[in-house]
């Protein structure tokens, strides 16, 4: 049997209820894209329904903590199909046994959420520490950024709380979306602009100083590195070069 | 103006290089006041630089002036090096801007000792003053403890710093004595033990009356130079044990020596540094500060040397072959932690997984173990029955028959006969 849904959360967490309520046994579950028609096996549409996700998320929020509740968004949020029908079994398996069951890293399913999550984290980790800022003429800090999983949503509050006295906007080249730090809240925005120019901000566009600080921090770069330890398959162990592009010192 | 700046950084940044310590971490300072900065538990590594050491604060002397004259040190009274000295502002400015474009977690000031002491560390106190008070900055501050500041400077700057340190230097004092005539570890030991006590007493207060402030949040942490004299690897961890322990250290940081003069006491220019010996004496601070081993285990009279083929950990399971094997699914966390090829992250996931049944070698492999590492020291639940019980040097033959160190470029491996 085949179950296809929307592709959101809420599309998954209905999956769930369906799942429970026909109990079909093993089905492997599918975005709409995704599905191709099989001539011996069914397939069910599931429709999304709000108050059948709410009840599934909740009914899940009350068998695991807030750490592994987290995991299972991070899972989500990866956006590898594979590991979507990862996580409705992962869900179903949860709510099948006792509590306490996600602790089981003997079985497959927690092991991936787990392993899955861990890669999520780290790219979010990793956007934290290679967001860089450029000012612009009108005073907002400005970064683009096209990451592996759909982080953005887990890097919300910690700019918020960390660039709280300025105007900020991050933007996801990759999903067409971003956030915006209006000094009091943050709100997710969407910019009809051209995307070459999002990528690199045009020299007219920016601040006067930005410049400045672009090239100090350049230099700043340099100097410390010491020259007689180069290692340069640490370097890019820890700043893989598909970052390279966001980094302002590897310009 | 700006081109004098750039320089002054250049200058001025080469010469804090040499300072390892460039950890973010254990400071939990809020974002209250909607000001700029929020302190992240577990720090960011901002960049790496091209060495592959992380960047997270922005590591500047404020002067590299110095009155001292310590054979090790490029910033030494006696080596003719340009000199250049930062102003309050530009350190202040330099911060902030920094920090609003995410290039840094927070700022670690050092300086060289220009006149004496307390006029060093009273300008170092200016600049972090600025930097909390009139800047609304909660981002992470690390500064240097001057040795022979007096105790109310000090006071007053653990109340801005996130982690104060304080520089062993030479691993024993006699080593410290040769290279720098002019210091000894006493001058190290007194700031070092009253911030200590500053910290624990502040803790006290706290517990009783909340609106005392904090106090040097992130801890202390030292460094000690590697290979510049001829102390043994049990000198080094001795020491560091020693000082973990008197001084409840965060860190303890060993940085190999980069041949800077032609001082005859010392390695001559243009050898390599001692990189390999490094990575070693890191894995035994690791192993005594997560893995619950004493350093009497790692290093003793007989073996005054860290292996340099094989890691710590495996050195010491082959000497110690009568604890193992050991089985995965009866044998506690403590022991686990012990085996070769088993981390921290992987033990605990053994324990909580193996409640659910006996683990089996594909479970084991999936959980991310070294398992052609820890198949010589553990059995599971389908480990192969094995007739013959090998020798140290035998397991540690097959280890390095299917691994190649990252340090040496020609693989070495002695065949064996038995």
């Amino acid at each position: 049997m085949i179950y296809t849904y929307d592709g959101s959360l809420e599309g998954l967490l209905t999956a769930v209820f369906e799942w429970f309520e026909r109990k079909p046994g093993a089905i492997s579950l599918v975005t709409e894209e995704r599905y191709q028609p099989d001539a011996f096996t069914s397939c069910f549409e599931v429709l999304t329904n709000r108050s059948k996700a709410d009840r599934v998320w909740k009914g899940l929020a009350s068998r695991l903590d807030r750490d592994w509740m987290r995991k299972a968004y991070c899972t989500f949020l990866s956006e590898i199909p594979e590991m979507q029908q990862e996580l409705f079994l992962f869900i179903c398996y949860v709510f099948q046994h006792q509590a306490g069951a996600e602790k089981n890293y003997g079985n497959t399913h927690v092991l991936n959420i787990a392993q899955t999550a861990r890669k999520v984290e780290r790219e979010k980790h990793r956007m934290e520490a290679f967001i860089r800022f450029q000012q612009t003429a009108d005073g907002i800090f400005y970064c683009g950024i096209d990451p592996d999983f759909n982080v953005i949503p887990l890097i919300v509050n910690h700019f918020k709380n960390r660039y709280a006295d300025q105007q900020w906007v991050i933007y996801d080249l990759k999903r067409h979306y971003g956030i915006f730090y209006d000094l009091h809240t943050v709100e997710e925005i969407e910019m009809n602009v051209d995307l070459q120019q999002l990528k690199h901000a045009k020299q007219t566009l920016l601040d006067q100083k930005e410049q400045l600080y672009a090239d100090l921090w350049k230099n700043y770069f340099k100097s410390t590195n010491i020259v007689a330890r180069k290692n340069t398959k640490l370097h890019t162990q820890h700043v893989p070069k598909r970052y390279w592009k966001y980094l302002t010192e590897k310009l | 103006m700006s081109e004098r700046l750039i320089e002054k950084l250049n200058i001025l940044a080469d010469a804090a290089k040499y300072d390892v310590s460039c950890s973010s971490s254990g400071s939990d300072r809020k974002n209250t006041n909607k000001g700029l900065g929020n302190g992240h538990h577990s720090g960011i590594c901002h960049t790496y630089t091209e060495d592959g050491r992380c960047v997270s604060l922005l590591k500047i002397l404020l002067t590299n002036h110095c009155i001292f004259d310590c054979a090790y040190c490029v910033s030494r009274r006696s080596n003719d090096i340009e000199r250049a000295a930062f102003t309050v502002d530009e350190v202040v400015e330099l911060t902030m801007n920094f920090y609003r474009r995410n290039y840094i977690e927070g700022l670690f000031l050092s300086s060289g000792i220009f006149k004496n002491a307390d006029f060093t560390m009273e300008r170092l106190l200016r600049v972090v003053k600025k930097l909390r008070l009139e800047e609304n900055y909660n981002g992470y501050i690390h500064l240097k403890t001057i040795p022979g500041a007096s105790d109310e400077l000090i006071t007053e700057a653990g109340l801005y710093a996130d982690r104060m340190s304080i520089n062993l230097e030479m691993p024993t004092e006699t080593g410290l004595k040769l290279l720098a005539p002019e210091k000894s570890h006493d001058d190290v030991v007194k700031p070092l033990g009253f911030v200590k006590n500053q910290i624990i007493q502040f803790k006290e207060e706290k517990k009783l009356i909340k609106s005392v402030p904090k106090f040097v949040p992130a801890g202390q942490s030292t460094q000690m130079v590697i290979g510049a004299t001829p102390e043994t690897d049990k000198d080094i961890m001795y020491t560091a044990a020693k000082f973990y322990k008197n001084f409840s250290l965060k860190r303890v940081y060993y940085s190999g020596y980069i041949p800077i003069s032609n001082d005859s006491r010392m390695p001559v220019l243009g050898t390599q540094p001692p990189l390999l010996r490094e990575n070693r004496l890191y894995q035994t601070d690791w192993l005594m500060r997560f893995y619950g081993f004493d350093v009497r285990e790692l290093l003793n009279e007989e073996n005054p040397h860290l292996d340099t083929d094989i890691d710590p950990k495996l050195s010491w399971a082959l000497r110690n072959l009568h604890h193992f094997p050991i089985d995965i699914n009866t044998a506690d966390y403590q022991m686990i932690l012990r085996v070769p090829g088993i981390g921290v992250g992987s033990a605990q996931k053994i324990v909580q997984a193996r409640k659910f049944g006996k683990l089996y070698i594909h479970q084991l492999k999936k959980i991310g173990i070294a398992y052609n590492r820890a198949k010589h020291f553990i059995t599971c639940a389908d480990s192969p029955f094995q007739l013959k019980d090998f020798q140290g040097h035998q397991i540690k033959g097959f280890i390095l028959a299917e691994s190649q160190s990252k340090y040496l470029k020609t693989a070495n491996n002695q065949m064996l006969l038995f």
